[in-house]
């Protein structure tokens, strides 16, 4: 086999991996605009938050520390205790929750019926917000999250491609992992939109918020609802983010690398989500190998939105969006 | 024929309500009706009379569009509920059908009908057969049940909305302009309906309706409204004998071809009458 042929394939699978995980960000934005048509741009802030308060619940740090100390004069940073990753996943689940609430109550349940744009202009402020609150809460500097997850090259894979091709594909252990997740996340979150009752409630508040009400949905729940369900996703993501490249706060800009996936996939599709990630994911790692070369390089950094805007032009819902219903 | 039905018990007591819109735009001036049990009421009136806008007032859906009611009262079996959250009014068993039809278009027809059993905690089994009944009076919702609702018919959405109100097991339902946009002998079919359930089901009407002459042919008991009041009520019957109503209404007059002379006369009656 020609070495081009297998590098190509090699770029291939890792621009797959890296796709799965353009796809996680991307997937909390999908959940938060099909229920409530807000184009949530604080979901890469959520994933650093979320990541933030697990290394900090791991590592039994004191929250607000700098300021407490500020005030008081003293000089506490640590509670000295070490807490498992799952029962940290699990209490950062529950602040992420309460997060919901208190963004639904502060923000978004006064401005029912608005204009998009300034639903938009409420969620820029609440990633400014956040970003800077996380900080405050945690301390900026940059923090190593290991809650267990395989790291480092995949010996079996690595050895069998070997024995087969004679050259050894290099994939990280973590990146399997990180596919594995994403694809339960997504069977779990087409199940429950698709079959459960609360589900149901949540596609019929995107359709029609009146209606909604009118049959007796409670918006706030439902919103609750879908912002935790996003918090929990932006913590599935932060995770993954932030023990492949460490917490900091780079974190909250993979956002925007999930911005072209969506328009890829179309914003209300869970599966568009995941096919949107792996495109951007495959088609920026081969562009830079074929292309890459010719043009000196550095081309990951626009691929994805030149793409993003061709579809714009000639098919603006996505691969999987919901086909705008116009009746005449 | 129509005048028959009992009309002992109140159920929805609507007493000199006002209703604001953005702080500023005074929509219902005094408006009070009485709609009783197993009756169908009719709210008429031109466009913009506020026919709407009580039915939202009830239904407390007026809170997510900047209207709220400044004065007056909206009972319920005697109980205080304009403070209610829309669901709990559900749950009391009073339920808005909205103008237009509002149905949940990537929803199919019978996820659509689903979604109106969701204050309801109770098991599959019974939600279906109340899906049996629904598909009994709207033999056609069983055939698109499978179809997205936003590509089916006007007529269909119409059914849908209204079948998926009674999936919720109301007492009262706020039935607001069921007339709109559908052919006439679709009207017929929809009100048609709207009376069997009445009278086999007992469930208790509330309708606003700018079609005066199909509204009174199967209502009991008509309100007429013009800009935010109700300019005059009384039995169905009654109101389609009446010659203003006639005349503004029902566009009938006992005089044959108008002048253009009359229409000062007429500007008069009908200012007098407001």
């Amino acid at each position: 086999m020609p070495d081009q042929l297998i590098f190509g394939m090699e770029v291939v699978l890792n621009g797959l991996m890296a796709g799965v995980l353009y796809a996680l960000v991307a997937l909390g934005f999908v959940l938060i605009y099909k229920a409530s048509g807000i184009f949530n741009y604080a979901q890469g802030v959520m994933a650093l938050f979320a990541a933030m308060t697990l290394v900090g619940m791991m590592e039994g740090r004191v929250p607000f520390s700098h300021l407490i100390n500020a005030i008081f004069g003293t000089e506490i940073h640590h509670f000295g205790w070490h807490l498992p990753g799952l029962l940290a996943i699990l209490l950062t689940m529950v602040i992420m929750v309460v997060l919901a609430w208190i963004v639904n109550q502060l923000i978004f349940r006064h401005l029912v019926n608005q204009e998009p744009i300034i639903l938009f202009m409420a969620t820029i402020g609440l990633a400014y917000f956040l970003e800077g609150f996380g900080d405050m809460m945690w301390g900026s500097d940059i923090k190593k999250l290991d809650v267990g997850l395989p790291q480092g090259i995949n010996d079996w894979i690595d050895a069998t491609t070997f024995e087969i091709m004679g050259y050894g594909f290099f994939i990280d252990n973590l990146d399997i992992v990180a596919t594995g997740v994403a694809a339960l996340l997504v069977i779990a979150l087409v199940a429950f939109a698709q079959y459960s009752k609360q589900g149901r409630a949540m596609r019929a508040v995107a359709d029609d918020h009146q209606a909604a009400l009118s049959v007796g949905i409670s918006l706030n729940f439902i919103w609750v609802m879908v912002w935790s369900l996003a918090g929990f996703v932006a913590l599935v993501a932060g995770i993954m983010w932030g023990t492949k490249s460490g917490v900091q706060f780079s974190l909250s800009l993979i956002a925007l690398k999930a911005l072209p996936v969506l328009m890829l996939g179309g914003f209300t599709s869970i599966p568009g989500a995941i096919v949107g990630g792996l495109i951007i994911g495959v088609g920026e790692k081969l562009f830079e190998f074929a292309i890459g070369p010719m043009v000196g390089g550095a081309t990951e950094n626009w691929f994805a939105y030149v793409l993003a805007l061709i579809f714009l032009v000639f098919r603006p819902q996505g691969l999987f969006g919901e086909k705008i219903i116009e009746r005449v | 024929m129509l005048d028959t039905s009992p009309r002992d018990e109140t159920l929805l007591e609507v007493n000199n309500i006002e209703v604001i819109y953005n702080h500023v735009i005074l929509v219902l001036k005094g408006v009070s009706l009485n709609v009783p049990k197993g009756g169908i009421t009719a709210l008429l009136g031109g466009n913009g009379a506020g026919k709407t806008t009580t039915l939202k007032a009830i239904s407390n859906l007026l809170k997510s569009e900047r209207g709220e009611v400044t004065k007056g009262t909206i009972t319920y079996r005697g109980e205080r509920v304009q403070d209610l959250m829309p669901s709990d009014l559900v749950k009391k068993g009073v339920v808005q059908v909205m103008e237009g039809r509002h149905c949940f278009e990537h929803l199919t027809v019978e996820e659509n009908l689903l979604t109106g059993a969701y204050t309801r905690g109770v098991s599959r089994g019974e939600i279906d057969a109340d899906l049996n009944m629904v598909y009994d009076y709207f033999p056609r919702l069983k055939e698109r049940r499978k179809s997205q609702a936003g590509y089916t018919s006007g007529g269909e959405q119409q059914m849908v909305a209204i079948g998926r109100a009674l999936m919720s097991r109301p007492e009262t339902i706020l039935l607001d302009e069921p007339s709109m946009g559908l052919a006439p002998q679709l009207v017929e079919q929809i009100f048609g309906i709207v009376k069997s359930l009445n009278e086999e089901q007992g469930y208790t009407f509330l309708l606003a309706e700018q079609n005066t002459n199909v509204a009174l042919r199967f209502a009991h008991y008509g309100y007429i409204l013009e800009s935010g009041r109700v300019v005059m009520d009384g039995d169905a019957k009654s109101l389609r004998e009446n010659p203003d109503v006639k005349e503004f209404y029902l566009g009938m007059s006992d005089e044959g071809r108008k002048s253009f002379r009359d229409v000062r006369s007429y500007r008069r009656r009908k200012r007098w009458l407001a």
